[in-house]
């Protein structure tokens, strides 16, 4: 399989640099903002994005996360999934939520994760923000905050790696065998 | 990662490596208790029945919310409202079940091994919830998951389970259970009422509870079952208080971290003083928390899959 490098560690922080600052312009400030990652990458990228926003504006957003497992619409075709935990350990009514996760594909994802949202409060507004685009959608779901815009093709995979877990940060586009 | 059975029915059978699947899961989902609203829509449309043909209390309103918090739907069946009073054997009622086309049946039992005979009759998950004096698996894997989250691992603690365990269904899924985690098991009680296959288990038998409680990490205390003591087997209440009962002068003794289990109902002043039953090192409610998360993330992945499995 071929893969070639679409972003390496500098380009990925520079990119979740933008985000941040983004974030801030359009909220007005990290006042009434809380991230919540979706498991797992999503979470890290979440807790980054947080620590620029300290260095930035001096204020700690609150991080949660969540983990779409219960919310999945393909339950009566998959099997069982793996859960992992979903920690929001703050009220979310009134806030401006801002959703994190690596890749935007279908939506799908970003669809049980709004389900599992409304559970928990009341949200004043919910903005999404991805590491990386990868078009397709099958729902009409949009990114508020994009690290990078890639076309692929559906056979083409987005490999994204992060230190909290691969020890490197970067972005491959592969072709799928 | 799905669990590699399709029926819960006893944790002889159950691997390490299910019953790790099972507490990752219940851990996950004990949040879910938690919030406002609690419930998911994960197995909404799936239909659960709740088959009692022997009282209980706690373990079937754990899996009636446990079910419920998940969106399925459920029909809880007891022997008094049932055709089973009217003589209908356990086989029609598993062919008339499975007419329904229902994804799960959760079944307490007075005969041991009905769980299994059920799952020769039926395509839908069977999950045994007390059968005879044989096996209570779900007890067995909310106590583990009480104990993980109190001790930390149980690789090489030490647990002793006190009571009548011959009687014990409770006793024989928790002797398996903690052996399968790492754990030591001790059991504890009237020589009349530890029967010879413990051993065979992988427990260890103590007649003496003053002599093993200094070295436990865990004290599980059975519930006497006054109901089942009409053969011999027992010495008088008074006796039994006095050499097996649970008070605060033999917890004295124990170490400081000891921790208390109790299956319920609890029998104050019997096997437990009233005491010991209120102390914070007895875990008693958390059981019946965790019972709930257990039972999610059993019906979770039991049920959760591709509907009507292969």
């Amino acid at each position: 399989m071929s893969k070639s490098l679409l972003l390496n560690e500098e380009q990925l922080d520079r990119a979740l640099t933008r985000i941040s600052h983004e974030i801030l312009e359009r909220n007005s400030g990290a006042k009434n903002i809380v991230l919540i990652g979706l498991q797992s990458r999503g979470v890290f990228l979440a807790k980054r994005l947080a620590s620029k926003i300290i260095n930035i504006e001096k204020i700690e957003v609150p991080v949660g996360s969540l983990d779409i497992g219960l919310y999945r619409d393909d339950i009566s075709t998959g099997g069982a999934k793996e859960l992992k935990k979903t920690e929001i350990g703050f009220d979310i009514t009134d806030k401006s939520v801002v959703l994190v996760d690596d890749v935007l594909f279908t939506g799908r994802t970003i669809r049980a994760a709004m389900d599992a949202l409304i559970d928990y409060g009341r949200p004043s507004q919910v903005q999404l923000a991805v590491l990386v685009d990868r078009g397709h959608r099958e729902l009409p779901i949009r990114p508020d905050y994009i690290g990078k815009n890639i076309p692929t093709s559906l056979a083409q995979k987005v490999e994204v790696k992060l230190k909290e877990e691969n020890n490197e940060d970067s972005v491959y586009l592969g072709e799928d065998a | 990662m799905p669990l590699e059975t399709k029926h819960l029915l006893a944790i002889k059978n159950l691997s390490s490596q299910d019953i790790n699947t099972i507490l990752e899961t219940a851990d996950s989902l004990q949040e879910v208790s938690t919030r406002d609203i609690k419930k998911v829509p994960t197995l909404r449309g799936r239909t659960i029945v709740n088959l009692f043909l022997e009282p209980s209390t706690r373990t079937r309103t754990s899996f009636e919310l446990a079910a419920k918090r998940l969106s399925a739907d459920t029909v809880g069946i007891s022997k008094s409202s049932s055709a089973v009073i009217k003589g209908e054997s356990l086989k029609d009622t598993a062919k008339t079940l499975g007419a329904y086309n229902v994804d799960a049946v959760v079944i307490r039992h007075p005969a041991p091994g009905a769980a299994a005979y059920l799952a020769d009759y039926m395509d839908a998950s069977i999950i045994n919830a007390g059968d005879g004096a044989h096996e209570h698996p779900t007890q067995a894997l909310l106590d583990l998951f009480t104990a993980n989250q109190h001790l930390g691992s149980l690789k090489g603690k030490k647990i002793a389970i006190i009571g009548d365990i011959y009687h014990s269904r409770v006793a024989r899924s928790n002797i398996l259970a903690f052996s399968k985690m790492g754990a030591k098991v001790l059991v504890v009680g009237p020589p009349g009422l530890i029967p010879k296959e413990v051993e065979k288990m992988g427990a260890q038998v103590s007649y003496d509870f003053d002599e093993v409680i200094p070295e436990v990490d865990i004290i599980y205390m059975l519930r006497i079952q006054l109901e089942r003591q009409q053969q011999n087997l027992f010495l008088s209440v008074r006796e039994y208080v006095k050499r097996y009962g649970l008070n605060s002068k033999r917890l004295a003794r124990a170490k400081d971290c000891v921790v208390v289990m109790h299956p319920g109902p609890m029998n104050r002043g019997i096997e437990i003083s009233a005491e010991v039953a209120d102390m914070a090192k007895n875990l008693v409610t958390d059981q019946v928390s965790s019972g709930v998360a257990v039972r999610m993330a059993v019906l979770y992945l039991l049920v959760g899959g591709v509907s009507g499995l292969g």
